[in-house]
């Protein structure tokens, strides 16, 4: 069922938007820096733990032993060197180029790829690779060797919407190259993953699982075509948790999410993951020096914590606008706004900026089937290989302004909106069609809404 | 910032009186954007609009005196360090140390001019990056305790030259620091795994030590890129080019001065309050501070403390110009003067902290000790003059938002 943001009407009989999507932690900044600012209203000792999350955020960790021996400990394989490599002002990630190992270009940093096998792993989750592990780290330190590098090649779709106006899409085939440790096999399972923009993860992970099960509907039973299942994923205590983060909510708590990004992309060890991605095989990441036991100390993950749950959400803008506002009411109509949905409420929360606050994150946190196209059939604790968490749609109209580019869905696949709309399938098949087959106009609207976000 | 924006921000700063904007979202409200709304509210005087011109463009010129200065002292840290590799020993490596201490306090204030996409730190072009990144990943450069052959000078398949540097710093686009300031800095004091002191590098690491001859190569090809890149900022704020300069002063003074401010309301709190000294001081971690290797800190921090006073009282380095509390004072004097009290505490108190910086974090020291309660006077009073610089935004009609 779709939730306006509110009953108020003007006088075209359309919705009033409001444009503070993050609540009382909105912040009005249109520039390189909208994703990058504490949420308002934070103690002043909030601040500067926000500022200590910031730095361990924002530096590079170094190679162990430094002189810095809180920065070090990098690797021994890994895939960027700071969460800002690929978080660049706390912002989004992009695909690397086509391959072409001889290009001297730098990398483009922000697609990682996840590696398991059949079978259940640790805990019930994804099983990984004997010899590569969870994740292909494509980089390592001096003197170890790097586990090997993605491949990448687009294929190109031509389509066209109802009134005959073309589009192109570009579907990606993945592959690995320059394996260090021998094939990864035929059964071997690859799921791409893109950084997304951080903003707003305190307030999504203070709404209460109950308001979020409420809008689940495993089996359809509404009979409305979509049906949004809860993924159950281990906390941080190991019992079983509603997950909340990571493109098929893998992760209950942004510490979490925190502490594997640590672990899996810059090989930092932390109480949460304690263990070095060495496997047995990989005997020079195993003798190599690490940066203490363990290398984020639980009060620098504490602060990273902090840090990401208090990010500020940009302001919708020209919310008075009246072809945003007829888009968002075409949203509504479309189908879109029955996943991505508008309004959530916090409940209490230790951080008091982020208790009760009425919200607009556009998602129902509830992983849904997007068909073929989209799949990557990778299972992941609860989630099948068709399956993927709707992703909050806040901080969308400023991606560019943040990063310079924009690559959206779970890869980066799609280079626009209108794409990303184009690749939703299944549950979403629907919704997806009412806007191929509307009228250019709607269409424009629709977009220049996302484009508000 | 996109043009549009500072376009309506120009509108507001030519209406005279300057009026807190609406910008302020409350959840759960029906809430619209501010539009351009131009408010005239009285007369400050034919001069308001003036003195912000004024302190507009005196800020470009002092921006360029500023890395000139820089650029300058580099170059005489430049001459010591050839002549200590002409001829190594401790004498001519203490003269390569202490220029490069003098150059350091000079180019410390100029990081005022960073954090809104000049040619410092420019997404794209900018060499921040090179000049004075930190965390130094010093195993990637040259050996450390229990490695003894780490780093690009002993791997002796790789060439020491500037290209070769540069694209090894830049490989990745977010690759480890293995230029700049903190570079140099490490090949002339050595590592700091001492509880007390700077690192203890000896000149024979320059005669007689493995990979001697690379060691120097390295150190003196570290410093040419660090005057190419100071050079770099120079040319870009040089009067009269085709250059960031002439965009900047093509900007309304309201788009100009939104810069500006958000410099120094950053680098007071976000940058210097926050990630330089609160995080050391929350994390006692002892080693993290900026200038580990040669115990340095305390005068990183006195600087960037300076850099926020300059341009509030418009005096670089060989040029005296009209200052942002001028602009201030020309719309609100008690609010100028407030600012200006305040700024000159934190400076003070950033001197009133007993060198080095690093025994105030150890984790024996107790909180009441007064190094300790030194240093959070110090964050205390760089937060609020933030919130004074943002007051100060807000009554110069533009509206900035800092960490």
């Amino acid at each position: 069922m779709v939730t306006l943001m509110a009953a108020a009407a003007c006088g075209e009989d359309l919705p009033e938007l409001d444009a503070a999507l993050g609540g009382e932690t909105t912040r009005v900044e249109v520039s390189r820096n909208s994703f990058a600012l504490p949420a308002p209203k934070l103690t002043n000792t909030e601040r500067r733990t926000f500022e200590v999350g910031d730095s361990f955020f924002t530096q590079n960790w170094v190679s162990a032993p430094a002189s810095t021996e809180a920065r070090d400990g990098l690797g021994p394989t890994f895939n960027a060197f700071a969460c800002s490599s690929c978080h660049r002002l706390d912002g989004r990630g992009q695909p690397p180029a086509e391959s072409d190992p001889a290009s001297d270009e730098p990398d483009r940093l922000g697609l990682l790829l996840r590696l398991s096998i059949p079978g259940e792993g640790p805990l019930g989750g994804p099983n990984p690779h004997p010899d590569y592990g969870g994740q292909l780290q494509t980089r390592a330190l001096l003197g170890v060797p790097a586990e090997g590098r993605m491949d990448l090649r687009y294929e190109y779709i031509a389509g066209s919407y109802a009134d005959g106006e073309p589009f192109e899409l570009r579907l990606p085939h993945y592959g690995v190259a320059d394996l260090a440790f021998g094939p990864l096999g035929d059964d071997i399972m690859i799921s791409p993953r893109l950084a997304p923009q951080v903003i707003g993860m305190g307030l999504l992970e203070a709404v209460p699982a109950a308001t979020i099960l409420a809008q689940a509907d495993p089996d359809d039973s509404d009979g409305d075509g979509i049906s949004g299942r809860a993924n159950e994923v281990p906390g941080e205590d190991g019992s079983p948790t509603l997950g909340h983060f990571g493109w098929k909510a893998g992760r209950a708590t942004v510490r979490q999410q925190v502490a594997a990004a640590f672990n899996g992309d810059i090989g930092i060890t932390s109480p949460l993951f304690p263990e070095e991605n060495c496997p047995p095989v990989q005997t020079a990441c195993r003798e190599a020096p690490n940066g203490g036991t363990p290398e984020v100390t639980p009060s620098r993950l504490d602060s990273v914590d902090l840090y990401a749950r208090t990010l500020a959400v940009p302001a919708l803008r020209d919310a008075t606008d009246t072809q945003v506002r007829r888009g968002f009411k075409l949203f509504g109509e479309f189908g879109c706004a029955a996943c991505h949905l508008p309004t959530l409420e916090t409940g209490p929360s230790d951080i008091e900026a982020l208790a009760h606050q009425v919200f607009h994150p556009f998602t129902d946190l509830l992983l849904h089937d997007m068909g073929d196209g989209l799949a990557d059939g990778r299972p992941e604790f609860g989630a099948g290989g068709r399956e993927w968490r709707t992703p909050p749609l806040w901080g969308l109209g400023l991606l560019e302004e943040v990063n310079g580019f924009r690559f959206l869905l779970h890869d980066g696949r799609a280079r626009t909106p209108a794409e990303a709309i184009l690749w939703h399938g299944g549950e979403a098949q629907a919704a997806m069609e009412a806007f191929r087959d509307a009228p250019a106009e709607e269409r424009e609207a629709l977009l220049r809404f996302l484009e508000s976000l | 910032m996109p043009k549009n924006l500072l376009s309506m921000l120009n509108a507001r700063i030519r209406g005279g009186r300057r009026r807190r904007l609406p910008v302020v979202v409350a959840a759960g409200l029906l809430v619209t954007l501010p539009a351009a709304v131009l408010v005239s509210c009285g007369d400050d005087g034919p001069d308001a609009g003036a003195v912000l011109d004024e302190a507009v463009a005196d800020y470009a010129q002092g921006v360029h005196a500023s890395y000139s200065a820089s650029l300058a002292t580099a170059q005489d840290m430049d001459r010591s360090i050839d002549a200590f590799l002409a001829s190594p020993s401790e004498e001519t490596l203490k003269n390569a140390r202490d220029a490069w201490l003098s150059a350091r306090s000079v180019y410390g204030p100029s990081e005022v001019f960073r954090f809104y996409g000049g040619p410092i730190d420019n997404e794209e072009t900018g060499k921040e990056g090179h000049i004075n990144a930190w965390p130094l990943d010093e195993g990637y450069i040259d050996y450390v305790e229990g490695a003894p052959d780490a780093g690009i000078i002993n791997d002796t398949a790789i060439s020491i030259d500037k290209a070769t540097l540069f694209d090894l710093n830049e490989a990745g686009g977010e690759a480890n620091v293995s230029t700049g300031w903190h570079a140099i800095e490490f090949l002339l004091w050595g590592q700091d795994g001492r509880a007390d002191g700077a690192g203890q590098r000896p000149a024979s690491d320059y005669t007689t030590a493995a990979n001697a001859d690379r060691r120097g190569q390295y150190l003196a090809v570290t410093s040419d890129l660090l005057l190419d890149h100071l050079q770099e900022l120079v040319n870009e704020w040089a009067p009269g080019g085709n250059n960031y300069r002439s965009w900047f002063e093509d900007l309304d003074s309201a788009e100009a001065m939104t810069l500006i401010l958000t410099g120094i309301g950053e680098m007071s709190r976000g940058e210097l309050a926050g990630e330089r000294m609160s995080v050391a001081y929350l994390e006692r971690s002892e080693e993290d501070e900026h200038s580990c290797f040669s115990d340095n800190t305390h005068n990183d921090i006195i600087a960037n403390a300076i850099g926020v006073q300059m341009v509030l009282e418009g005096t670089y380095p060989g040029f005296s110009g009209t200052g942002v509390l001028e602009a201030v004072a020309a719309v609100d004097e008690a609010l100028a003067e407030r600012l200006r009290t305040e700024v000159n505490d934190s400076v003070a108190l950033t001197r009133a902290i007993p060198a080095p910086f690093d025994q105030h974090v150890q984790d024996a020291v107790a909180d009441s000790a007064p190094g300790r309660s030194a240093v959070l006077a110090a964050i205390e009073a760089l937060e609020s003059q933030t919130d004074t610089i943002v007051a100060a935004a807000t009554a110069l009609g533009v509206s900035i938002n800092v960490s």
